[in-house]
């Protein structure tokens, strides 16, 4: 995947991703159009398909909701890179299969515009705008089979249907 | 080697004898929770899984009390999705409208919540039970359709940061204050991916309603959990109700920390944090001038007995502020009715507060108390985001109850003894 990045800073909270205000649907076209709206009012409209979300540590801290990374998906976000993720975040990411990966470097250097391309596979993170390669840590082998599946439920349903449980 | 209470309790619901930290593990949930914004993302995704039935209408929690009684059209129509499912179910503890509370209030009082479980729950604060002494964690809602399916969940085992609580309680300090002094030393994310372990003697000491105070926060630094060793006091507060059997876990003598924090609690003040995270803490007294348009005591931080006494003990015979309105929110309807009963609703109409059914409401910007551009407000809640009570141009500040009910009187954020 390759895309422009956005950047945002520190601590950015579920609240700022998708404010409670919208959260009275859970309609991913209707929460994608206030996607990031309290950290940036007018990223929604600007965000393009297969963008990036870069930002530093403990991103999508605050509370459990999903919406969050189904707003960033249906928004076209290909990827998000951060300094670090907030567990629940972290969690509800793999669970859906939006890709994101953990590269303080990438978060560090990566600047707003920058051409950034991202190989899931290597968890290697180039930028295109200054010719630097940044890594990520891998996933761990069981949350590589859950995405590889295409998500928790998928897995689930491959789990009951194998006669796994 | 020995393990720590969350490596006990992961390793047992796993079957396993042992687990180390950043282990991947299956483990048994004993409770699935979800409310009317994360249940039906979670009904839709369980829908897919193609299996008829949830695994145990008795192990699942589905509490409407985030937008309810609904504020709008919208939310009314997720609320229905939950009512239909519950009815289809049959699931047993579906909380109507009515018989409802804040969850983190409602279950630990309905004895759902017990030592040495595992719950899970769509919604962060679900943390709160670690009070009990259960690894009670916040998960999404896809975590929770496929617990409902499964009544199993994937974990990672966390490494445990020990917090000692070494001394004595000052004056209106509650475990309030202790959990906003902590994630003002160590941050929001100061505990990220970590299990909590609170101990020493000003928490064996502590009220079971402010154990769950302090509890409830721990994702406030990142945490996945917050737990408190179950002890006398939570033997007296969850057998009477429990309505499981349970078995306690505690740590080894030589479970391994991670790291191992120890404070002195009689430099500890009532503390405010400052919009807009709550690690932005201070002591009331380094607050300033700050005016307030509102104050709201209530969510499942504080909304229980001792905070609503905590804070009639102030209001007595006083009036709120003029130019500010004061919110007050019971956690749940027996803690509403407790209250009527101890006369301390008339106390806190007599200071002109509004009273309100138990709701999350402001506290999530959601209804009942949304404030405008610019306004400030101190609330009992747990979070002061950029935007989480209202207008993005609004600023939310934190305390405890007491001085939640002082700032109320004074109309600027005040300690509780300029007031008395
Ligand atoms: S009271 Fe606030 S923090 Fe607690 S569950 Fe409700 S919205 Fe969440």
């Amino acid at each position: 995947m390759k895309g422009k990045a956005w950047k945002f800073g520190a601590d950015i909270d579920t609240d700022a991703i998708i404010p409670a205000r919208y959260l009275n649907t859970s309609d991913p076209a209707e929460l994608a159009k206030h996607v990031m709206e309290d950290a940036d009012a007018s990223f929604p409209s600007k965000v393009k398909k297969g963008e990036i979300i870069v930002a530093l540590k403990n991103f999508g801290c605050g509370s459990s909701r999903e919406h969050a990374p189904i707003a960033i998906k249906e928004a076209g976000i290909s990827c998000v890179i951060a300094h670090s993720f907030a567990r629940i975040f972290y969690r509800n990411s793999i669970n859906i299969g939006l890709p994101i990966l953990e590269s303080p470097e990438a978060a560090e250097k990566i600047k707003e515009g920058d051409e950034v391309s991202v190989d899931l596979e290597s968890g290697t993170i180039s930028n295109l705008t200054t010719g630097e390669t940044y890594k990520s840590a891998p996933f761990p082998p069981f949350m590589r089979e859950i995405m590889d599946k295409g998500g928790l439920i998928a897995y689930v349903q491959w789990r009951i249907s194998s006669d796994n449980v | 080697m020995g393990m720590t209470i969350a490596e006990k309790i992961l390793a047992k619901h796993a079957g396993r004898d042992n687990v180390r930290p950043g282990e991947l593990v299956n483990a048994k949930v004993d409770l699935v929770l979800g409310n009317d914004i994360t249940a039906p993302v979670a009904i839709k995704e369980f829908r897919k899984i193609g299996v008829e039935k949830v695994f145990d209408k008795d192990r699942i929690a589905l509490v409407p009390d985030h937008f309810t009684p609904n504020k709008d059209i919208q939310s009314a129509e997720q609320s229905k999705i939950l009512r239909e499912f519950a009815r289809e179910q049959d699931i047993t503890y579906y909380f109507e409208v009515g018989r409802m509370g804040i969850e983190h209030a409602l279950l630990p009082e309905e004895g759902l919540t017990l030592p040495g479980e595992i719950i899970i729950g769509a919604d962060s604060h679900t943390c709160t039970y670690g009070a009990v002494g259960a690894l009670g964690t916040g998960v999404g809602s896809t975590d929770m359709a496929a617990a409902m399916a499964l009544g199993e969940a994937w974990f990672k085992v966390p490494p445990t940061l020990k917090f000692i609580f070494d001394g004595k309680l000052g004056p209106w300090v509650s475990g309030k204050d202790l959990i906003l002094y902590l994630i003002g030393k160590i941050g929001v994310d100061g505990a990220l991916y970590r299990s909590m372990e609170f101990v020493g003697p000003v928490i064996t000491a502590l009220s079971m309603d402010s154990r769950l105070a302090m509890s409830n926060m721990a994702i406030e630094a990142g945490a996945k959990c917050g737990i408190i060793a179950p002890d006398e006091t939570t033997l007296a507060y969850v057998t009477p109700r429990a309505k499981r059997a349970f078995e306690p876990v505690y740590a080894d003598e030589d479970a391994e920390y991670e790291k191992v924090y120890t404070f002195d609690c009689n430099e500890i003040e009532p503390q405010v944090a400052f919009p807009h995270l709550p690690e932005n803490t201070r002591g009331v007294s380094d607050a300033g001038e700050v005016i307030l348009d509102q104050v709201v005591i209530g969510s499942c931080t504080n909304g229980r007995m001792e905070d609503l006494r905590i804070a009639a003990e102030i209001l007595k015979g006083k009036k709120a502020h003029k130019n500010l309105r004061l919110l007050i929110i019971p956690g749940t309807q027996n803690i509403y009715r407790q209250a009527m009963h101890e006369g301390l609703i008339d106390i806190f109409l007599d200071a002109e507060a509004v009273v309100s059914t138990p709701t999350c409401g402001p506290c999530l910007g959601g209804h009942m108390g949304i404030l405008a551009k610019g306004e400030k407000a101190l609330a009992t809640t747990n979070r002061n985001f950029v935007g989480r009570m209202g207008h993005v141009g609004s600023e939310v500040y934190l305390s405890n109850p007491a001085v939640a009910a002082a700032s109320a009187v004074t109309g600027k954020i005040s300690a509780p003894w300029e007031v008395l």
